[in-house]
């Protein structure tokens, strides 16, 4: 458990400090995807499951999605994809591979080793976190809910085609 | 929970938010520095979940659960200012950004 939650660190704080370094988007989206990927393997040690499942879905899993459409969308990187040579792109995701095998290496070791380890009353398992997070602390998700409405709000106010100059109506923040 | 001393998880949670903020500070492309604000929500979260591990409570994972609600308001309004600046200033400079009025 111990060895385990070190290498994640060290694994999250190598491919942060690598993604933020990359000279192409794209390159820093592969290396910070590993990083969420380790954090999320040191949630899982800290007895945090469902935080652990949650940094996966939705960090790894829909946050850098939206990255990589806006990369898509804007292609900083001009025409290169002329030169989509196989070994140029084999030396890319070598890096981010290899730092995910070592985190499915440690995946592997607390599944199959010493799973007792994780699994004593050491944790806060998801059924705990669900009835505080609906309980004391139901206020705080309907504020969440009308966050993300908002934030719905103004995506579709902004990708709407054609505003450059013009603003119709600000729109009432989110109504009730 | 806690083999693992509390300290190591705050501390590799500051190296992490420290790393965000350096990309922040020092990149001028505004995907990175919104990739770099992602960094360091995550390693704001990670010091929550630390905490709550330590005690044992739910409520570390809850204030992850929030943070993890903002993070993609953010991100979501952050992407679709960085789409419309991208019409007027293609090379997605920060420093382009000082020019604007009004």
């Amino acid at each position: 458990m111990d060895a385990v939650f070190y290498i994640s660190g060290a694994v999250a704080v190598l491919t942060t400090a690598v993604a933020i370094t990359r000279r192409n988007p794209a390159h820093a989206l592969l290396y910070l995807v590993v990083s969420l990927l380790s954090v999320a393997l040191v949630f899982f040690t800290l007895g945090a499951p469902f935080a652990a499942a949650l940094e996966v879905i939705i960090y790894a899993g829909a946050i850098m999605v939206l990255f990589v459409f806006v990369i898509m969308i804007l292609n900083p990187a001009g025409g290169q994809s002329a030169e989509d040579a196989p070994l140029r792109n084999w030396r890319i995701w070598i890096g981010p591979s290899l730092l995910s095998a070592i985190l499915g290496v440690e995946l592997i070791y607390l599944f199959t080793g010493n799973a007792a380890g994780t699994t004593g009353n050491s944790e806060v398992i998801p059924s705990q976190v669900g009835v505080t997070l609906l309980g004391p602390y139901v206020l705080g998700v309907e504020l969440a809910s009308i966050l993300l409405l908002a934030a719905l709000v103004a995506a579709y106010h902004l990708g709407r085609r054609g505003l450059p100059g013009e603003e119709e109506n600000p729109e009432g923040g989110g109504g009730a | 929970m806690a083999q693992v001393p509390v300290e190591h998880g705050l501390i590799l949670a500051a190296m992490l938010f420290a790393l965000g903020l350096v990309g922040v500070l020092a990149r001028r492309n505004l995907i990175f520095i919104l990739l770099s604000l992602e960094v360091m929500l995550n390693a704001a979260g990670l010091a929550f979940v630390v905490a709550g591990s330590r005690w044992l409570q739910p409520d570390g994972q809850i204030l992850f659960l929030f943070i993890l609600a903002a993070a993609a308001a953010e991100v979501s309004i952050g992407l679709a200012l960085v789409l419309l600046f991208q019409r007027r200033h293609p090379s997605l400079s920060v420093d382009d950004a000082s020019g604007m009025r009004g």
